[in-house]
């Protein structure tokens, strides 16, 4: 008999619900043969964010959320034997870990194996020469490149019972469990590729089981105030069939799986990862019962020589205020609050360009010179609830300040009844990508 | 000409995002509107659509095994969640500025 392993993720991103992983956990102890649990909970700008809370503290720097997605399933997970893979160590996976095995160390799994999956933190051995200089005055403050599943393999294979890792890639999450529980080479790039469509489709979590998804009357989704974890089977055949948990909500369904297949791939026939290139440009998704859908067709082509890096910045403040206009003539008086405060920013701060939407109307379409919204006013009927929203990007924290403040003003000098203002600032991290020789980045394991 | 019709009641669709570069895949409720799909969503009534965001340049991808079109908008996010100053800095929502194209009916 064809064996066949299963792979589950309980989060998609670092804000995820920490509630849904639980069943997934439940779900997977009922099942026969190797099961993994992985928890994604990285973006683009959390190795900034968790770098710089490392600075100010050396016992944090793992991701905000890491206990809250893995005290519930802790021990649940140990009891039967389910690894729990997780790049939520973020820009500091030892001091995770060092938690972890605190936390363990008076309950029945005292003995736990917890392994971290190093190497992937350029800055923190020095080896800051392959990242490029910020280039409009920001500061660096975390580089971190994009590793593979190799150190995810070699822990498992070592027998880890939890994996603490870096800015390990997203799919490869999944590809260290595949690779661990069937045994494919890391040269069978067929096998790479599939596993790593694999990892694709539940990295996101529920963005496969029918969450983002939902648009009444065109795509209805069963319950979908909770939406189940997804939970992949894969066969040492290469057939790979996408589920969920039993009795949760949710959907799996060919439209669900193309959806997220696609999602953030450019050219589909070279996605690039550090496992592999993967093409799915002969990729097909087939219902195989309800709930489960089974891909098939991905082809893989040798990994790239290269890795991704990516600079994490600072030096750059956003702050945001609104002002809203209901009622007869809303929508005239929140333009003339829109003219106003173009003309009192020209005089307070002539090179700081604002962003400006007028919600009801034209918002999260809008662009920064305001064309589309512009457009949309042009043919706009009456609108009787209008919020006007300012948004501004700049190095001095001061100035956007002052800049709030003034759209605050409205109330005592702007157009009549406007209310409801709200504004914030908060710091604006970014990122650069770069990349570099994947021999420069070797990746360790460490246990705890 | 009949009338035409709107494209987010033939197609759904999800949007993407790296940096400043959205991606944006379109599949057709019908797989047996796919042909028409190919045809009618050209590169250039995409461009129309986006004008406003001046994608520097655009992408158009079939994936027929998917009825997909995977469409790559290079600098269409004002900086992204990087730099952008507006309120969906991911560009999350521009899926459905695509699905509010009008086309010729299938």
């Amino acid at each position: 008999m064809t064996k066949t392993i299963y792979v589950g993720c309980g989060a998609g991103f670092a804000n995820d619900r920490p509630d849904a992983a639980r069943s997934l956990a439940l779900d997977l102890a009922t099942r026969q043969g190797p099961r993994y649990l992985m928890f994604e909970l990285l973006a683009e700008r959390t190795l900034a964010e968790t770098q710089m809370r490392r600075l100010a503290d050396a016992d944090t720097g793992y991701a905000l959320r890491l206990f809250d997605f893995l005290d519930p399933v802790l021990d649940l997970c140990l009891d039967a034997g389910i690894p729990i893979i997780t790049n939520g160590g973020a820009a500091n996976p030892r001091a995770a870990a060092r938690r972890l095995r605190k936390q363990l160390a008076s309950g029945r799994h005292s003995t736990a194996k917890i392994a971290c999956v190093l190497g992937d933190d350029l800055l923190e051995q020095g080896q800051t020469q392959w990242a490029p200089q910020p280039s409009d005055g920001r500061e660096t403050v975390s580089i971190n490149v994009y590793v593979g599943a190799d150190g995810i393999v070699d822990a498992l294979n070592e027998g880890a019972d939890i994996v603490l890792c870096g800015r390990v890639s997203d799919p490869s999450l999944a590809v260290g469990a595949i690779r661990h529980g069937l045994g494919w080479a890391a040269d069978d790039w067929d096998k790479m590729a599939i596993a790593t469509a694999t990892g694709h489709l539940l990295e996101c979590c529920t963005q496969v089981t029918g969450g983002y998804f939902a648009h009444p009357g065109r795509k209805d989704v069963p319950n979908p105030a909770n939406p189940g974890c997804p939970i992949a089977e894969i066969s040492a055949d290469g057939s790979v069939v996408i589920g969920k948990t039993e009795e949760s909500g949710g959907c799996v369904t060919v439209r669900t799986v193309r959806e997220q297949l696609l999602y953030e791939v450019h050219d589909p026939a070279a996605y690039l990862t550090p496992d592999v290139i993967m093409d799915l440009s002969a990729v097909t998704a087939q219902a195989v019962g309800p709930d489960r859908v089974a891909i098939s067709g991905v082809r893989g082509h040798p990994r790239p020589d290269t890795l991704k890096g990516l600079v994490g910045l600072r030096g750059l403040w956003f702050g945001e205020g609104e002002i809203s206009y209901a009622g007869p003539g809303a929508l005239a008086r929140a333009q003339l609050a829109r003219d106003i405060l173009r003309e009192r920013f020209a005089q307070l701060a002539p090179d700081v360009s604002p962003w400006i939407d007028l919600s009801g109307v034209a918002s999260v379409f809008n662009d920064h010179q305001g064309q589309y919204l512009d457009r949309q006013l042009s043919s706009a009927i009456a609108l009787d609830d209008v919020r006007v929203r300012v948004g501004l990007l700049h190095a001095d924290r001061d100035l956007i300040n002052i800049l709030l403040q003034d759209l605050e003003s409205l109330y005592t000098n702007g157009p009549a009844g406007g209310g409801g203002v709200r504004r914030h600032i908060s710091e604006a991290l970014g990122t650069q990508d770069f990349r570099l020789p994947r021999e420069a980045v070797p990746t360790t394991v460490e246990w705890f | 000409m009949s009338t035409p019709i709107l494209l987010a009641d033939y197609a759904h669709a999800r949007a993407g995002d790296k940096g400043n570069t959205l991606s944006i895949a379109v599949f057709p409720f019908d797989d047996d509107h796919y042909a028409w799909l190919c045809r009618e969503l050209t590169t250039e009534r995409v461009r129309a659509q986006f004008a406003h965001r001046n994608p520097s340049t655009i992408q158009r991808y079939e994936v027929p095994g998917l009825k997909a079109l995977n469409f790559v908008l290079e600098d269409t996010l004002e900086g992204g969640v990087n730099r952008s100053a507006g309120l969906d800095r991911h560009g999350k929502s521009l899926s459905y500025l695509l699905l509010a194209i009008e086309l010729p009916k299938p």
